[in-house]
């Protein structure tokens, strides 16, 4: 595993000069996942927040390899191309050891992607598909997904007098891709860079296809203060709003489990999206919220083998 | 099965087959590096019979069986522009989910080849032919390349590679065929030898490909006021340079061949006062009907359009030229309010401004693999001489009338019970 002072000097594959806003989570996902990895990589990525900031021609930040394809195919687009590597491979033409990622925001992987992500891996091509996941459409104006989670504020699920927000639970795309039986699934967040690399390195070490969701938070979508992403990624651990698991070969495993579960106002209270809940002086949102997040904690502690207390 | 003794065909053989079967052959014989390809009727047929290949180790390509022909064309991209040369095949209501892909396949300069199995698109259901996919997608930056048979099929995919690799081009190519018509009608086939199948296409070598980690590339940037027109621009170049290479290419294979290929096929053109004008294989039946009414002394001819794209517009103005009356079918329809289908559209714009132009009309027929009977090409050529008198005394009364009218044949009008009757041009409006 590498230090973070060794992460540091490896090749940039993404250079600074990008448009994404100040804050922003994905380019810290792109970095700390192709930074752990050792052979040359080319890349997909779906359409979003993450091609249109690194990619306006004549500019690209990338410098590794890059296809942009369209929105909901970045998998079927990766796919091909490993199916190129292995027919150039077989007739002599390219000799050495590639390794192939797919980034894709949750709207590209949780909705319109899923499909073709679904194939992708039930073909079994050999690549790491990364899901940056900041919850909602936020290219296009921050709209609601199917990540976006329960009681969240968006445009087109806005709070108001009638409806407080996103109605339902956000899916558990992890567990989805889990239940594809692939060698390796996990998820992390941009702040636990050290868990993060070492699943990369996990997941691109498997023979087959990988898939990792990382919480990468929105400053803008979220309503957060810029300075703010990378502790609020690390609250959503705390809080155990999204956490940390990895299921390889089929083993599911907690990777961190807080030693003081934080309560989910702790989370919620810096971000505009979940200021409503704030102001229902009833309290029932938040408690709603709280015991959605607390079920689904205790589902994945059960999953995993381990006590309600999160020990074995 | 395609090729003969162990799928080596080291000598011709001329074989009865399917068109599929032929397309099939023809892949084998180009033998790609990827292919990847979701089965849909009538184009099932190509892929399972090119599978087949894959599974028995006659050819090494990576064959990516797909979950959506969506995923089939954009795996069919990321193979293409990871360096390989890479071909999908689809039909129908598949080639409709795949047209998202089908502008960034061209947009991105990617030399792609597919097989279309034309097929009618919902609703309601049909899985018959007609020309509503492909023609959905004729401004979609592809070359389309119509075969009337399955030794067109065959001839044309082999040519394709070459046209969509060439340089000065590097566009993706459709290759039509009428579906079950020609992907299961049996023919005989002339098939090349592997050999000269593998000298003619050569080997793909990209200039610049997502596998050559050492150089970098970014594919598909985001392209916005200050570029985006440009890339459309010099796709449109590639478009009009492609006349030329599809006409080279169609010269040399006819060196390999014996069968010449161009723009279009004229017959019996050289005299004719009254011309058809058609694609696909109803220019087959078509040919018949105009040898039938050469022997009865009329002055019949047939243009048949083998490539929609790039329009053969020059190629048309000096076929058509000196004709008296034209009359262009369509196996689709732009349901345009009375325009009629696209092939008359775009043959009308074409003709533009020919001193003394014919008069020319428009019918749209065999829509969901509807029969068109000699029978019925020749009502055409009734109503092209009944016109050709008429515009005689009153040209442009005649000109004008004929160019407005969306024929329908073959067509059940309402109150109508059995089989389509004869002359079967009713025309919309007049119900």
């Amino acid at each position: 595993m590498p230090t973070l002072k060794e992460l540091a000097r490896r090749p940039n594959p993404l250079t600074g000069g990008h448009s994404a806003c100040a804050g922003c989570g994905f380019p810290q996902a792109v970095r700390l996942v192709l930074m752990s990895i050792d052979e040359p990589v080319v890349v997909a990525g779906a359409t979003g927040c993450m091609e249109v900031t690194t990619t306006t021609y004549p500019n690209t930040a990338w410098t590794v390899p890059f296809i942009h394809n369209a929105f909901e195919n970045a998998a079927a687009t990766i796919s091909g191309v490993e199916a190129a590597y292995q027919a150039l491979r077989r007739k002599g033409k390219i000799d050495r050891e590639i390794r192939f990622v797919a980034f894709g925001g949750d709207g590209g992987t949780y909705d319109i992607g899923l499909q073709s992500l679904s194939g992708a891996v039930e073909r079994g091509h050999r690549f790491l598909y990364v899901c940056y996941d900041n919850q909602a459409y936020m290219n296009t104006g921050i709209q609601r997904s199917s990540a976006t989670p329960f009681g969240a504020s968006t445009t087109t699920s806005p709070a108001g007098d009638v409806v407080p927000g996103k109605q339902q639970r956000r899916k558990d795309l992890t567990a989805i891709m889990a239940a594809h039986g692939i060698p390796y699934v996990a998820q992390s967040t941009i702040a636990h860079w050290q868990d993060l690399t070492r699943k990369v390195k996990r997941a691109t070490e498997v023979d087959g296809p990988s898939f990792i969701n990382v919480l990468a938070p929105c400053r803008l979508g979220w309503g957060t203060d810029p300075s703010q992403t990378i502790r609020l990624a690390e609250l959503a651990a705390e809080t155990c709003a999204w956490p940390l698991f990895e299921v390889d070969h089929g083993q599911w495993k907690v990777t961190y489990v807080p030693k003081n579960k934080l309560a989910i106002e702790e989370y919620l209270k810096p971000q505009e999206r979940f200021r409503h809940v704030f102001e229902d002086e009833t309290g029932q949102l938040l408690a709603a919220i709280q015991k959605d997040v607390d079920e689904q904690w205790q589902a994945l502690l059960a999953r995993a083998g381990l006590g309600k207390d999160g020990k074995a | 099965m395609g090729g003969v003794n162990g799928h080596v065909v080291t000598q011709r053989r001329r074989m009865t087959m399917t068109g599929a079967e032929a397309t099939a052959e023809a892949m084998r014989q180009i033998h790609p590096d990827v292919v990847a390809a979701y089965p849909i009727t009538p184009q099932t047929d190509i892929v399972m019979r090119f599978a087949r290949y894959v599974s028995d180790g006659v050819v090494q390509t990576e064959f990516v069986p797909v979950e959506s022909e969506h995923s089939a064309l954009s795996a069919v991209v990321g193979a293409s522009a990871a360096g390989a040369r890479a071909m999908t095949a689809t039909s129908g209501p598949g080639f409709a989910l795949m047209h998202e892909i089908l502008y960034v396949a061209s947009g991105y300069r990617l030399p792609i080849v597919m097989p279309v199995a034309n097929r009618a698109l919902s609703g309601p259901i049909n899985i018959h032919g007609d020309h509503s996919d492909t023609m959905g997608s004729r401004d979609a930056g592809w070359i389309q390349i119509f075969s009337e048979n399955a030794q067109e099929a065959y001839d044309n995919l082999i040519q394709a590679v070459r046209i969509a690799e060439d340089p000065s081009v590097r566009l993706p190519v459709q290759v039509t065929q009428d579906g079950f018509i020609i992907t299961h009608g049996m023919e005989i086939v002339e098939v090349l030898t592997d050999a000269e199948v593998q000298q003619f296409v050569g080997t793909y070598e990209p200039e610049r490909y997502l596998l050559d980690v050492e150089r970098p590339m970014t594919v598909g940037a985001l392209a916005l006021q200050n570029s985006y027109f440009e890339v459309k621009r010099q796709l449109a170049e590639a478009m009009v340079n492609a006349r030329r290479v599809i006409a080279d290419v169609g010269e040399a294979f006819g060196r390999l061949s014996g069968r010449y290929y161009g723009l279009t096929e004229p017959y019996r053109m050289n005299d004719a006062e009254l011309a058809v004008v058609v694609l696909g294989s109803t220019a087959g039946t078509a040919k018949v009907v105009v040898d039938e009414l050469r022997n009865r002394g009329v002055k019949a001819g047939l243009v048949k359009i083998r490539v929609f794209r790039p329009f053969p517009a020059q190629n048309l103005r000096d076929l058509l030229r000196g004709t008296r009356a034209v009359g262009v079918l369509d196996r689709s329809d732009s349901v345009s309010g009375g325009l009629g289908g696209p092939v008359f559209a775009e043959t009308k714009a074409a003709l533009y401004g020919l001193p003394d132009p014919p008069v020319m009309t428009g019918y749209v027929y065999g829509l969901g693999g509807r029969d068109t009977t000699p029978e019925m090409i020749e009502s055409v050529y009734e109503d092209l001489a009944e016109l050709a008198r008429r515009a005689r005394d009153n040209y442009a009364e005649v000109v004008a009338d004929a160019a407005l009218a969306g024929h329908y044949l073959g067509v059940r009008e309402p109150g109508q019970n059995g089989s389509p009757h004869r002359h079967g041009a009713a025309k919309l409006g007049e119900r």
